[in-house]
């Protein structure tokens, strides 16, 4: 053991430790983003739905408007060589659901927004969980993160006519040749009369692991059972949807087809702006049985977050970019939210 | 050094009460640095991150579990006899603060998966209800309660380097990795 040290050589050291201790503080609050960030967060994203559509405490920051229901998936046994997930054995397994519009404002009418979405909770009796939220169009814009912002950005309503600026969402799309195929679905889309028939697409690449351990690329849609109807030229109801499936649902259960779509060697599994060729192999896993609905913004539904990476042994994550962003966006939503709740009235 | 028997004490903390130390030690100030730069990131490394924060944080609740049944249990060096009462009594606080958010942080993460509704790790129970405005309370709790760990682990390494630099009294050579038992008197 050696003296204490006195007098300037302490008053050196002293302070060299504290350059040291202010340099990893630093180091921590820049890790944290207090020196802000170079790069796109999820926080400004949801900042930005926000700053768009408005500011409603409670809500989900985006596909606001929706309501819960719940009912159970009838597994066809077909998928089970494909994926050791219980979901694709089990005869029954529970499930939660949530059906939505698209779009921050949870006061939209209905039939205003053409994207609409179906999210939906699997528990299985293996006690794992499966959530997987789906979207009507089968591709997206976009192929990153950045490129979705840009989107966004260029979509922002006009303080004037309140509708994006057409000239910009062109020059956005003339910028992005990837969103091709969006296009293309855009432009020959017709929207159905009910959430009932209409389909619903994962969007994103998963893996499906079987039993071996072996990895099948897949992407899946919910296949409307009902019939295709147009939807109406002129809709006054401004709940138009949740009164259509409330009534369905009166009378008897609504059904989707699982369907799922492998991906053979060379097509674009991180990619979700590029659809597969539509002879790929499809698989129809089973059937989605929905049976009740609740009130608006109600239910088992509105205190989850239907984080597409939230899955069950058996299916993994492909490395899109976008199924990532998706996760912490989702995320951020929910913090927004939750937090919300705290205050009064703050919930939907 | 020669000592009546009764009062001599080993200089040094037990092999395994320095292995729990620096293994957490490393484990935390990773796990403070995830944390706080994971909620921010959108690209796969979030997915990777997150997953690796509840993993590790999970080993963390094992580890402090372990370390206070050690603190408790086997004889550790006293602080040399000059120190002041009021330093002593900051350091007995500090470590008592170090051990309580070393044990709450985890349980915290874990509670605030719990009352948001997510399936858990492992599949462990959960230990809140799912509700989401417990969600948002020790979610609150749990960020607000890293930066102080981490403030808390700041003093720590400073009174540490002051002990080691400028006191140079033998403190932190009672935790380093290598150091071998020396008896002291007391």
């Amino acid at each position: 053991m050696s003296t204490p040290l006195h007098g300037p050589a302490k008053a050196v050291r002293l302070a060299a430790i504290g350059l040291g201790l202010t340099a990893l503080g630093a180091l921590f609050v820049y890790a944290a983003g207090g020196f802000g960030h170079a790069h796109l967060t999820p926080q400004r994203i949801i900042d930005t739905f926000e700053a768009q559509a408005g500011h409603y405490p409670g809500f989900r920051k985006n596909h606001a408007k929706g309501l819960c229901v719940s009912g159970y998936f009838q597994s066809s046994g077909l998928a089970a060589s494909l994926s050791s997930a219980r979901v694709f054995s089990q005869p029954r397994v529970p499930v939660i659901g949530r059906f939505a519009i698209g779009g921050a404002n949870p006061h939209s009418p209905d039939t205003s927004v053409p994207t609409r979405s179906l999210a939906i909770q699997l528990s299985s009796d293996d006690g794992q969980v499966w959530r997987t939220g789906m979207n009507s169009p089968p591709v997206l814009a976009v192929s990153t993160p950045e490129a979705f912002y840009e989107q966004v950005l260029a979509a922002t309503p006009d303080p004037v006519t309140g509708k994006p600026d057409p000239a910009r969402l062109q020059a956005f799309f003339a910028a992005h040749p990837q969103s091709a195929a969006f296009r293309q679905w855009a432009a020959v889309y017709k929207p159905s009369d009910s959430f009932a028939n209409t389909d619903y697409n994962s969007l994103n690449a998963f893996r499906l692991i079987d039993t071996a351990g072996q990895a099948h690329p897949v992407r899946w849609r919910l296949v409307a059972q009902a019939p295709f109807a147009a939807l109406p030229a002129q809709v006054d109801d401004q709940q138009f949807l949740q009164h259509d499936l409330n009534q369905r649902l009166a009378q008897a259960p609504l059904r989707w087809t699982l369907r799922l779509s492998l991906a053979e060697p060379g097509d674009p599994i991180d990619d979700p702006a590029r659809a597969w060729p539509a002879e790929r192999r499809s698989v129809d896993a089973g059937t989605l049985v929905i049976e009740r609905v609740d009130a608006p913004e109600q239910g088992a539904c509105r205190d989850l977050n239907f984080d597409p990476l939230i899955l069950p042994r058996g299916i993994e994550p492909s490395a899109d970019p976008i199924l990532a962003a998706r996760s912490a966006a989702y995320a951020e939503s929910f913090k927004h939210r939750s937090r919300e709740s705290l205050s009064p009235g703050a919930r939907p | 050094m020669k000592c009546t028997a009764m009062k001599s004490v080993s200089a040094v903390f037990h092999p395994l009460a320095r292995a729990l130390h620096w293994l957490m030690a490393v484990l935390i100030l990773t796990m403070l640095f995830i944390g706080v730069s994971m909620v921010s990131d959108l690209t796969p490394r979030h997915t990777l991150f997150l997953q690796l924060h509840k993993a590790t944080g999970l080993a963390l609740l094992v580890l402090v579990l372990l370390r206070i049944v050690v603190r408790l249990s086997l004889a550790h060096p006293p602080l040399p006899q000059d120190i002041p009462p009021l330093q002593r009594w900051a350091a007995g606080a500090s470590h008592l603060l170090l051990y309580g958010l070393m044990l709450a942080m985890p349980l915290l993460g874990w509670g605030m998966l719990s009352a948001g509704g997510y399936p858990l790790p492992l599949q462990l129970p959960a230990i809140a209800p799912h509700d989401l405005q417990l969600h948002a309370l020790l979610r609150q709790a749990h960020g607000v309660l890293g930066y102080l760990l981490f403030a808390t682990v700041l003093v720590h390494l400073g009174a540490a380097l002051v002990h080691a630099l400028v006191r140079r009294d033998g403190v932190l050579r009672s935790m380093w990795p290598t150091a071998s038992k020396v008896d002291r008197c007391r």
